[in-house]
């Protein structure tokens, strides 16, 4: 048996190797992709400590140590992007996180199970739409003219509005266009924890006369909530990080106060601008501020409940 | 389940009430701004302009798909965006697949630390700027073959896969097929692929829609126009509204107003969005049965 998959490892260590030498050859293109587009540009990330210039490369470039940090605490765009940056994440994380919670629960509550099936398969539909052509339809529904947002105002007596160039309006079509796209895809995993909801339990709240709600409070909902923790720790952990693709699509000239946030600052500076040390400086201490944020929440977490990640 | 539908409360009949409202409004709000589209897409363009189409097409017609037909740039970058899916999802499959099974052995030495080296860059990255310094460094700049190798595989799905691995294919079996003398390629091939194709149906369709749906390498990495993928195209169609006013202007052979113009180019707009949803929405529709199932194997233990 000293070929068997599961036997305790008595085997001498060389041996159990040896024996499984295929698998490595298995993890061997990952890897290789891994250490090629990852760990590479991790050891270049010294860059911003240097002032980098192509002909020395990542190590020989000259050492500036914090200067390129320091220059963008001090720069009038800091506020700014973080300030944006902020109170998009912020936002989302406020309202765009209970809602799949809320439509699983609901769902959940579907008795036709082929109904449930349907509203579940058609609210995954918008998740598969690209950025671009979900930034090309807001930016067609919300034309002040032509656009279907403002036939409905027309609709219903109002005058219309731009709200494309309205730098308060920005955050509000970021966030809702994202609950549109993402509820249903977020809400799988809410709905697939659900499932393991013992019935007996329901069953016996029903009859001593718990009604539904009742029994989506007490019951369903506190079954979800290892899994909310989670997630929510992840969120916290990536405060800092708005996708790129959709603020930079939406961006224009009118909006911008409101809509550069660090990812598009970054792209800006670093390749349009080439300021390459400056943007890598900006990006890492996003980076940073990423990691400590999702070992405090998760220390938090920790201490309040048994959830962790790790 | 079936039973409760007889012997409902009465709170319980109001709160169903209300829920199957607020779920068929669900529905309608995500399906009608693409039924909209669709609608559009064969209407009259002043119509859709000022208001009369609400949903199905108004004044029908085929002017936008043949404005659309005519432009030879979209169906370039159509067909690369099709040759970058197909080779590119094949890539993710063979590098995230054998790589997954493997960490899932629990007798594969080191896999502790494998597990550690692919899930730091989830966390943290060298970022945009040391990236394309080495994807240029590399003579990946402006080819094709970075955006099939650029995403070789990702985190993500390597954990999700290997989740699946390890709780759907039973030990017993492999178990089995050591002792009758299956090497782990034989293994993998023989016994564990063939049980495995819901894990590698859900993969094929989370890596195909990224390759489908990839803008931003495309626009970082690429400069040449005749490699651009569709959604670099679309970019100048939908946002930046250069192409379509272009192609509005240069097909009118009479003096027409901008008003005209403008029309056209919401047509083309309209179409455009058509038919780059509408393959992906397909691929789902078939796709869906295996889909649910797989994602949630990989959600609720991942």
């Amino acid at each position: 048996m000293t070929r068997s998959i599961s036997a305790a490892a008595k085997a001498p260590l060389g041996k159990r190797i040896l024996k499984n030498w295929q698998l490595y050859l298995f993890v061997l293109p990952a890897v290789a992709y891994f250490i090629i587009f990852k760990y590479v540009p991790l050891y270049g990330i010294q860059i911003a400590f240097r002032n980098y210039k192509a002909a020395d490369g990542f190590f020989g470039s000259e050492w500036v140590g914090l200067a390129h940090f320091i220059r963008f605490f001090r720069s009038y765009y800091f506020g700014t992007v973080i300030r944006n940056t902020l109170t998009i994440t912020g936002l989302s994380l406020l309202l765009g996180f209970p809602v799949p919670i809320l439509f699983a629960l609901l769902l959940n509550e579907i008795l036709h199970t082929k109904y449930q099936k349907l509203i579940q398969t058609i609210s995954l539909a918008p998740h598969f739409i690209s950025t671009v052509v979900m930034c090309g339809m807001l930016i067609i529904f919300l034309n002040p003219t032509t656009g279907l947002f403002n036939h409905i105002r027309s609709a219903l007596g109002l005058t219309s509005f731009n709200y494309l160039q309205s730098a308060s309006g920005f955050k509000w079509i970021y966030i809702l266009s994202g609950i549109w796209q993402e509820t249903g895809w977020s809400s799988i995993i809410y709905f697939a924890a659900l499932a393991g909801v013992d019935s007996a339990l329901l069953e016996a709240a029903r009859i001593d006369g718990a009604n539904k709600w009742q029994r989506i409070w007490h019951i369903n909902l506190p079954v979800l909530v290892p899994t909310i923790v989670i997630l929510l720790i992840m969120q916290c952990g990536s405060l800092l990080s708005v996708g790129f693709e959709k603020v930079y699509l939406l961006q224009n000239d009118t909006n911008l106060s409101a809509s550069e946030v660090i990812s598009t600052y970054v792209y800006k500076v670093g390749l349009i601008k080439s300021d390459f040390s400056f943007s890598t400086a900006v990006e890492m201490f996003n980076s940073v501020i990423n990691c400590i944020l999702l070992l405090l929440v998760n220390f938090i977490a920790g201490r309040l409940g048994e959830t962790s990640l790790w | 389940m079936r039973r409760n539908r007889f012997d409902r409360s009465k709170d319980d009949i109001v709160f169903d009430s209300i829920n199957y409202c607020l779920m068929t409004a669900v529905l309608v709000i995500v399906l009608y701004p693409l039924v909209y589209i669709l609608g559009a897409s064969f209407s009259d363009p002043y119509k859709v302009a000022s208001g009369e189409m609400w949903l199905y097409p108004v004044e029908f017609t085929l002017e936008g798909y043949q404005y659309l037909l005519k432009y030879s740039e979209i169906w370039v970058s159509y067909g690369n965006t099709i040759v970058y899916t197909i080779a590119g999802t094949i890539l993710n499959l063979v590098v995230t697949l054998p790589c997954a099974y493997a960490l899932s052995r629990k007798d594969f030495v080191g896999r502790g630390w494998l597990m550690l080296l692919i899930m730091i860059p989830m966390y943290f990255t060298g970022g945009l700027v040391p990236t394309y310094i080495t994807v240029k460094r590399l003579g990946l700049l402006d080819t094709r073959l970075m955006l099939i190798v650029g995403g070789a595989t990702a985190t993500y799905n390597l954990i999700v896969s290997r989740t699946f691995f390890s709780s759907t294919i039973p030990m017993e079996l492999q178990e089995a097929g050591v002792i009758d003398g299956c090497s782990n390629w034989k293994l993998f091939i023989r016994i564990v692929m063939p049980l495995s194709m819901p894990i590698v149906a859900v993969m094929a369709m989370f890596f195909g829609v990224g390759h489908w749906n990839e803008y931003f390498g495309a626009m970082i990495y690429l400069k040449s126009r005749s490699l651009y993928p569709l959604q670099l195209i679309l970019r100048e169609i939908l946002i930046q509204s250069e192409v379509a006013a272009e192609m509005a202007m240069v097909d009118s052979d009479l003096i027409e107003s901008a008003a005209r113009q403008a029309r056209i180019s919401d047509m083309i707009k309209y179409t455009a969005i058509v038919i780059s949803i509408a393959p992906m929405l397909l691929v789902y529709g078939f796709l869906q049965r295996y889909f649910v199932k797989g994602i949630m194997i990989g959600a609720i233990k991942g």
